[in-house]
C-alpha cells in the first residue's frame, strides 16, 4: 500500500500566493484584528507596477464603489486581492491548457482562447486603456472624474473600446470577475476585509453547520466567521 | 523504455467510485489488485477538514479538487466543420482529480434510470413507431434490463447509503415517494433529508396542481449510518459546501467515506498515487490486453503486466484510453462505422428564477442533494408522437451551495457593477429560489469523441477532440419544460421572474458551467458492430478490458448518472467474479 506524505500535500497550500496572509492570520487572529492593515496607498504590489496600482484602486472604486449602502472594493482591500492573485498561480494560468497554436479571435462560445496569461492580460489592458484615456481625456484613468471613469469602463464593457493587445482576452471580464471575487472571498485571500462584504448581504462565511435551520424562512441570527477565526 | 513491475491480477486504472467497487469486489475472490490513479491522494483529514475547505474562492471557483487542464484536458468543436479548440479552462464540466475522483465533489443526486430508458430505442418504436426517430439521431438499447440491474442498483444505494422515499416497492405505489419510478426491492436505506423553505414552497405548489412531488434521493446521509463494508457516515449539518468540495462531516457519500478505508485494510490491494496510464498494451494478436504501461511522478515509464485491465478513470479519459491503445475500432461519423467515440452526449438542462422580496431562503444552508422534485414530465410520462420529442426531464427545487462569488442571483435588468449592483447584493442575495428542469440529451451521429490532429497533452499524445452540439430534439424538450414549469412558477406569486432555457438555434458554449454528465463514448449494447462493450461492460474486441463509469451510457439519462454508473459497476463487477474469472473469454 502506498504511504502517504502529509507534508507533501500542505506544501502546495503553504506555496500559494496567499500563504503569507494565511500563515500569520491563522497564528495571529487577534492581531490580524487589531492592528489596522496599511493603507492602500502605502501598499507594496507584488505582482502590478505603481502606475497599474493606481489605476486598479481607481477601477475597482467604480465597479464596487464606497458610496451608497455597503462598503465598497476600497474598503474591503479589493486591490490586495487582485494583487496577490495575479502574483500566484490564477495569475499564471499555472492551472491552465496554454499549448498553442492560439486562435484568439474563436467564437467566444469556445471559451478562453488568448495565449496570454491573466497576469499578462491585466498588464496589456492597463496600458493600452489607460492611453485610451489620455487620447480622448487627457489623462489617465485615475486622473479622471467619476462619471467619465463610468462611462469609459462601459465603453470598455461593452467592446466599444478594443483592447488588440489582450489577444482575445477580456480584460474587463477579467477585472470584473476578480474585483467581486475579491469583494466575497474568504479574508484570507487579502480582500474582503472585516468579512463586510459578508455582513452586507447576511452570508455567514465559514460557519459551514445550520442542520437547526432548514426550512426556516427567519433571518439567520449570527453574523460571519472566517477560515482564520475572525468574527464580524 | 519502460521499466517492468511485478505481475499482478487486476490493474485498475483510476480510483474513484468504480474503481473502488471493483478492488473491493475482486479482491474478494483473493485477486492481487494494483489501483493505479493520476491525481493525488486524498482522504477526508487532511484533505476536507473544517475549516479550511469551507473556501468557495479555492474550491468552488478556482477548482482546487478538479483536474488541471494543463495536465490534461481535450478539444472541443460543435460541428464537423469546425476545428476543434482545446478546453484551455474548466467551464462547462469539471472532471475530478485524485482518489476518489468526481466522487467527492459531487452532490450526491442518486439516480436509478427508468425502465423505459434502458431500452430507449425498442420502447419508442413499440410506442410511438420508428419514424418519429430522427434520422441523425443514434440511440440504441442498453442491452441490458431494469430488472437484471435492480439487485445491483439496491447493493450501490447500500453501500452509498442513500436517504429518499420509496414510490414504488415491488410494483405497490407508496404515498409521498415517487409513483413514476421503476419499480425497487426495498425501501431507502435512510429515510429523506429535511427540506428548505424553498423546496417546500415548490412542493406545495406542484401538489396543488396535481403533480406528484418527492424528496430527491440523496447520497447525504440524514442520520447515523453503517453500510455494507462497516464504513460509517454521521447525519448531513447542511454546511451548504458540497457540490465542487470534500465533505468535512463524513456526510456525503464518495469513495472515501464508503468504501476506501475497507479497501485499504485488504492485504492483496495496493495503490499508487501520481500515476498516469499512457496506454492500456495489447497481445500481437489483439484480442488480450498484457497490462498497462504509466509514468510515475517522477517521469518513469513502468510496464505494469497484469491479467485483467479495469478502466475505471472518467468517461473521457476511459475514451481517450480507448482511442489510444486501439481498443475497438474508432468511430467514424461519415460511414457511421466503429464504435470506439460513438454517441458521445451530454445534459440538457433549464431552469426558472422566482425572486421573493420578503421571503428568507437562507441559501447557505443546504446539503447537496436536498430538494423536491416531480417525474410528471419524465421520459414514460410524455407522448413523444404528440409533442414531437424524444426524452424528458425531473423537475426539482432545492437550495445547495449558496456561498457569494457564484451563487448570487439578481433580478433580470441590475447592473453588474457600481452603487445599484452593490444595493442589489444585499437586496435580492437570500431572496431568490429556482425551479429546474434536468433532462436526457439524445446521441446524434455527428456527436462524437476521437483524437484531435493537432493538439497535444504533456505526454506529447494527442489530445481527445469532442464534436457536440445541441439538437432540435432536445432543444424542443428543453422547451415542453418551460411550457410546464412556468406556470407552477406563476402559481407561487414571486415578485419578478426569470427563465433561461435553450432555445432555437443555441450552440454549445463551453464558459459556463452546465452540469458534468458526459456519458458515452465506448457504449455497451448487443451488437459488436454497433457498441464498443457487451452487455457486462466487456470490450468486444479485448476480452480481458472492462470498461467502467457512464462512458457505457448509449445516450444520456434524464437523471444525474452516478446510480446507474454504480448499479453497472456491481453489475459488471458480479459477472467477472461468477462467469469471467473461472473461465476468461468474450461473455457474449
Amino acid at each position: 500500500m502506498s504511504t502517504r506524505d502529509h507534508s507533501t500535500t500542505r506544501r502546495g497550500f503553504l506555496q500559494s500566493a496567499a500563504a503569507g496572509v494565511a500563515v500569520s492570520a491563522m497564528t495571529h487572529p487577534a492581531m490580524a484584528q487589531k492592528q489596522p492593515p496599511v493603507a492602500l496607498e502605502e501598499y507594496s504590489p507584488t505582482y502590478f507596477t505603481a502606475e497599474e496600482w493606481t489605476f486598479i484602486l481607481a477601477a475597482t472604486a467604480r465597479l464596487i464603489p464606497s458610496e451608497g449602502d455597503g462598503p465598497g472594493a476600497t474598503e474591503t482591500r479589493v486591490p490586495v486581492f487582485i494583487d496577490l492573485q495575479l502574483a500566484g498561480d490564477f495569475g499564471n494560468a499555472a492551472d491552465w491548457y496554454m499549448e498553442g497554436p492560439h486562435v484568439p479571435d474563436a467564437p467566444a462560445q469556445f471559451g478562453y482562447q488568448s495565449p496570454l496569461t491573466p497576469a499578462e492580460v491585466y498588464r496589456a489592458g492597463i496600458a493600452e486603456f489607460d492611453e485610451w484615456c489620455r487620447q480622448n481625456h487627457n489623462a489617465p484613468f485615475a486622473e479622471l472624474d467619476a462619471a467619465t471613469q463610468d462611462a469609459a469602463l462601459t465603453a470598455l464593457q461593452k467592446g466599444d473600446i478594443k483592447l488588440a493587445s489582450t489577444q482575445g482576452a477580456s480584460f474587463f471580464g477579467l477585472l470584473l470577475q476578480n474585483t467581486k471575487e475579491g469583494y466575497f472571498a474568504d479574508p484570507l485571500y487579502g480582500g474582503n476585509h472585516g468579512m463586510a462584504a459578508w455582513v452586507h448581504i447576511g452570508f455567514p462565511g465559514a460557519r459551514a453547520s445550520y442542520l437547526e435551520w432548514v426550512g426556516i424562512d427567519k433571518p439567520y441570527p449570527l453574523g460571519p466567521v472566517s477560515i482564520s477565526g475572525e468574527r464580524a | 523504455m519502460a521499466t517492468n513491475a511485478p505481475k499482478k491480477d487486476v490493474v485498475i486504472v483510476g480510483l474513484g467510485w468504480t474503481g473502488s467497487i471493483l478492488a473491493m469486489e475482486l479482491c474478494e475472490e483473493g485477486l492481487e489488485v494494483l489501483a493505479l490513479e493520476r491525481g493525488d491522494d486524498r482522504d477526508t483529514v487532511p484533505d476536507f477538514k473544517y475549516p479550511e475547505v469551507a473556501d468557495e474562492l479555492k474550491y468552488g471557483v478556482r477548482y482546487g479538487f478538479m483536474q488541471k487542464p494543463r495536465n490534461s484536458t481535450l478539444t472541443v468543436r460543435r460541428t464537423l466543420e469546425e476545428t476543434a479548440l482545446p478546453y484551455r479552462m474548466l467551464g462547462s464540466f469539471l472532471p475530478g482529480d485524485g482518489v476518489g475522483g468526481a466522487g467527492i465533489h459531487w452532490n450526491g443526486h442518486n439516480w436509478r434510470p427508468m425502465v423505459e430508458e434502458l431500452r430507449l430505442r425498442s420502447y419508442v418504436e413499440e410506442s410511438f413507431g420508428a419514424d418519429i426517430i430522427p434520422e441523425d439521431m443514434t440511440i440504441q438499447d442498453w442491452g441490458v434490463d431494469y430488472d437484471e440491474l435492480e439487485p445491483y442498483f439496491d447493493r450501490f444505494e447500500k453501500v452509498a447509503g442513500i436517504a429518499g422515499q420509496a414510490g414504488n416497492i415491488n410494483g405497490k405505489i407508496v404515498e409521498g415517494g415517487n409513483p413514476f419510478e421503476a419499480p425497487r426491492s426495498g425501501d431507502f436505506p435512510m429515510p429523506p433529508l429535511p427540506q428548505t423553505v424553498d423546496a417546500m414552497m415548490f412542493a406545495d405548489a406542484a401538489r396543488k396542481m396535481g403533480y406528484h412531488p418527492f424528496p430527491r434521493p440523496a447520497a447525504n446521509a440524514s442520520q447515523a449510518y453503517t453500510n455494507p463494508y462497516g464504513m460509517q457516515l454521521g447525519p448531513c449539518n447542511f454546511c451548504g459546501f458540497c457540490e465542487r468540495f470534500g465533505c468535512l462531516n463524513y456526510s456525503k457519500s464518495s469513495p472515501q467515506t464508503c468504501v476506501l478505508a475497507a479497501l485499504k485494510r485488504k492485504s492483496n490491494f495496493s495503490y499508487k498515487v501520481n500515476s498516469e496510464v499512457l496506454k492500456v498494451e495489447l497481445a500481437p494478436d489483439g484480442k488480450t490486453a498484457t497490462g498497462v504501461t504509466y509514468v510515475t511522478a517522477e517521469g518513469e515509464e513502468v510496464f505494469q503486466p497484469a491479467d485483467l485491465v479495469i478502466l475505471a478513470a472518467y468517461q473521457l479519459h476511459n475514451v481517450h484510453l480507448m482511442l489510444l491503445s486501439g481498443i475497438g475500432q474508432p468511430y467514424d461519423p461519415a460511414t457511421g462505422e466503429g464504435v470506439t467515440g460513438k454517441n458521445y452526449a451530454y445534459q440538457m438542462n433549464g431552469g426558472t428564477s422566482l425572486f421573493f422580496k420578503d421571503i428568507e431562503f437562507n441559501p447557505f444552508v443546504g446539503a447537496g442533494s436536498n430538494g423536491m422534485v416531480i417525474d410528471d414530465f419524465a421520459i414514460n410520462q410524455i407522448d413523444f408522437g404528440k409533442e414531437g420529442f424524444i426524452g424528458g426531464s425531473y423537475i426539482s427545487s432545492g437550495t445547495t451551495n449558496g456561498q457569494p462569488i457564484r451563487s448570487m442571483r439578481l433580478p433580470p435588468g441590475t447592473p453588474s457593477w457600481g452603487t445599484a449592483w452593490k444595493q442589489a447584493t444585499k437586496e435580492w442575495y437570500g431572496h431568490s429560489m429556482s425551479i429546474g428542469s434536468h433532462g436526457s440529451n439524445m446521441a446524434y451521429r455527428d456527436t462524437y469523441l476521437d483524437l484531435d490532429p493537432t493538439y497535444k497533452d504533456r505526454h506529447g499524445r494527442p489530445l481527445m477532440r469532442m464534436t457536440f452540439n445541441w439538437k432540435p430534439n432536445d432543444i424542443r424538450m428543453t422547451q415542453f419544460m418551460k411550457t410546464k414549469i412556468e406556470p407552477i412558477a406563476e402559481s407561487m406569486s414571486p415578485d419578478i421572474m426569470q427563465s433561461s432555457y435553450k432555445s432555437e438555434g443555441a450552440m454549445y458554449d463551453v464558459r459556463p458551467y452546465q452540469t458534468t454528465h458526459n456519458v458515452g463514448g465506448a457504449i455497451m449494447g448487443t451488437d459488436p458492430k454497433t457498441s464498443a462493450l457487451n452487455r457486462y461492460l466487456q470490450s468486444w474486441d479485448v476480452h480481458n478490458v472492462f470498461v467502467m463509469g457512464a462512458t457505457a451510457f448509449p445516450q444520456n439519462l434524464q437523471y444525474n448518472p452516478t446510480g446507474m454508473v454504480g448499479g453497472l459497476a456491481y453489475w459488471s463487477a458480479n459477472a467477472i467474479r461468477k462467469d469471467y474469472l473461472p473461465n476468461p473469454r468474450p461473455l457474449v
